[in-house]
């Protein structure tokens, strides 16, 4: 990577965060100046400025447009940047939207202004190539949604929520960046691409191979914190059931994606020459956290619980497929980008399905102020049209064709069995098995449970268009999976080199 | 200059396994804050005496830390406003008393 001088052109690379910058301010100064009964437009305020923001990053930072190396090397404008830049901009308006209506939080300006100020953390952490940059951002994403987490103040699960992420995020936090400490140690620079060039491979070169290792167990205990892996994975179903459901969908997804775009870039960039140590780390942490995940969801009787053990396990595949990397490297006929471009592809699929089944549930329990899997019983009589997108939503979680879903497995497994991890793609059938089982029983209770009560659930209408939106999203990254998996193989051969 | 590099890591790490201790034994979460803090003050240690003994150049160890230092008070900064939303609610700041939620 060549670092250039700075000019003044470079600072279009960062347009979308600036556009998100004054997306903040616009939405404070309107939060002063509104009365109370006009402040739930702040939502859509909100979800605009997200939308202006993914338009100036299709229009000015598409990859190749600008170079990387800008900003002192600080940051780098690749296709991976710009693909999850894209996801947590598109997870930022739709959580926006979801929690415009909310009674509580919809009417609080603060808490939009708090979630622009975590998209714009999180764009970082996916462009930032540098290690100082790299806390920072973190750092600016996490603090946002611990406030976020506990933002329902007359809320005694709410602030409980917000006190174990914040605990549990500080410590892992903090224990990354002693390992972070340790690599400008070993390197003398903070730059990824530098430190990566000075480590080298395992056991050739100046850095004596246990503490490189150590450093790598940091960075998998910091990691692994933020993308939920057994077993680092306590706090999230507490959080995810106190915390606001906007917010829990928020986490599950955007904040997931976030650290799986910072493990790839680190593991990729920083320590490709032990990646025969960390790929057998990462493996068995797949394993567990699949096999864990699925096996607590089942006996869940709450929605977010269940759905927040889901989204462990999901995390379980994604880890999967980063595993193959290795294997398929040393057998020479194919590259390590398919592993990479098949979790990319995941987790912009992830995306999308879980944003929806989110969706539903923030309806369902608002009108009947609880969150059991029981009160959804015979919604498919009550509102159609919201049954259906639930089951869209749970199918494409479960892996069936032709959603988004089944493509992101088999992309995951065919990586997996190419690096010659048969065991992992058995285990992961067997898992995927598993987690239909308890997504078919929600399913059951929708369309086959008799509606305690007959009337339709209120839908508002950035609601529907939020729905709507993402909905059609897991259909057709689905059923046109072509472009979106180009983009996801383009993301990952940028992670390597 | 007698004092080897090795000295520092040695006190950075023995500061950071105490501030781990701290966290993993405390029943109050400002004591388990402090445990925090003392972990960040051992990367700051490290970062100093890497800039120092390595001959790095630039002086971007010394910047690294006085971020770290800023993030800090940050995390503190909202840290304790989410103990005093507990506190307020629960008149508890022990974290074992703190369990509405179970599976």
């Amino acid at each position: 990577m060549n670092i250039q001088p700075f000019e003044p052109s470079h600072l279009l690379a960062l347009a979308p965060e600036i556009v998100l910058v004054i997306s903040a301010a616009v939405i404070m100064l309107a939060d002063v100046n509104r009365g109370r009964e006009r402040k739930r437009e702040l939502g859509v305020v909100a979800a605009l400025g997200f939308g202006a923001a993914l338009v100036a990053a299709l229009l000015f930072t598409l990859p190749g447009l600008t170079a990387d190396g800008q900003f002192g090397g600080m940051i780098r404008n690749d296709t991976a940047a710009f693909a999850f830049r894209i996801l947590f901009l598109f997870a930022g308006m739709v959580t926006a939207l979801i929690a415009t209506d909310s009674p509580v939080i919809g009417k609080e300006g603060e808490f939009f202004l708090v979630l622009t100020g975590s998209v714009i953390g999180m764009n970082f952490m996916a462009l930032s190539t540098d290690l100082v940059m790299l806390y920072l951002s973190i750092e600016a994403s996490s603090i946002a949604l611990y406030a976020l987490a506990g933002s329902l103040r007359e809320s005694d699960k709410s602030a409980e929520s917000g006190l174990k992420y914040f605990l549990f995020g500080a410590f892992t936090s903090t224990v990354l960046l002693y390992g972070f400490s340790l690599l400008y140690g070993f390197a003398g620079s903070t730059n990824l691409y530098e430190i990566g060039a000075r480590l080298g491979e395992a056991g050739v070169g100046g850095v004596p191979t246990l503490p490189v290792i150590l450093t790598l167990l940091t960075v998998v205990v910091g990691l692994g914190f933020k993308i939920s892996a057994v077993p680092f994975h306590f706090w999230a179903p507490d959080v995810y059931e106190g915390a606001p459901t906007p917010i829990t969908a928020f986490l599950s997804v955007a904040s997931k994606a976030a650290g799986f775009a910072v493990l790839l870039r680190l593991l990729l960039t920083v320590f490709p020459g032990y990646a025969g140590i960390w790929t057998g780390i990462i493996a068995a942490l797949a394993l567990l956290t699949m096999t864990i995940g699925n096996l607590l969801a089942m006996q869940q009787r709450n929605i977010k619980r269940l759905l927040a053990y889901s989204s462990i396990a999901q995390a379980g595949y994604i880890l999967l497929g980063l595993a193959a990397y290795y294997n398929l490297n040393t057998d020479g006929n194919v590259g390590g980008e398919h592993a990479i471009g098949a979790v990319v592809y995941y987790l912009g699929m992830y995306t999308l399905t879980n944003l929806v089944a989110f969706g539903v549930i923030i309806l369902v329990s608002r009108i009947t102020g609880s969150d059991e899997i029981a009160d959804f019983s015979g919604l498919s009589r009550r509102s159609p049209g919201l049954a259906l997108a639930m089951l869209v939503a749970l199918l494409s979680l479960g892996g069936i064709p032709p959603l988004a879903g089944f493509f992101g497995k088999l992309y995951l497994f065919a990586a997996a069995a190419e690096a010659n991890l048969l065991w992992l793609v058995v285990a992961g059938a067997i898992n995927a098995l598993l987690a239909l089982y308890y997504y078919l029983i929600v399913i059951k209770v929708i369309y086959l449970g008799q509606p305690k009560d007959e009337a339709t659930v209120p839908v508002s209408r950035p609601y529907v268009f939020a729905l709507w939106v993402c909905s059609i999203g897991v259909i057709l990254v689905g059923v046109l999976a072509g472009p979106f998996v180009q983009i996801a193989q383009a993301a990952g051969t940028n992670f390597l080199r | 200059m007698s004092i080897p590099l090795s000295w520092y890591l040695a006190l950075s790490a023995a500061l950071f396994s105490i501030g781990v201790f701290g966290v993993l034994s405390r029943r109050n979460a400002v004591g388990v804050l402090m445990g925090v803090e003392l972990m960040l003050n051992a990367v700051n240690i490290n970062l100093v005496a890497f800039w120092h003994y390595g001959a790095f150049g630039p002086s971007t160890g010394l910047a690294f830390a006085l971020i770290v230092i800023a993030i800090a008070a940050a995390e503190a900064a909202v840290g304790l406003a989410l103990i005093i939303s507990v506190y307020r609610r629960r008149k508890t700041v022990v974290v074992d008393d703190v369990n509405l939620m179970k599976f």
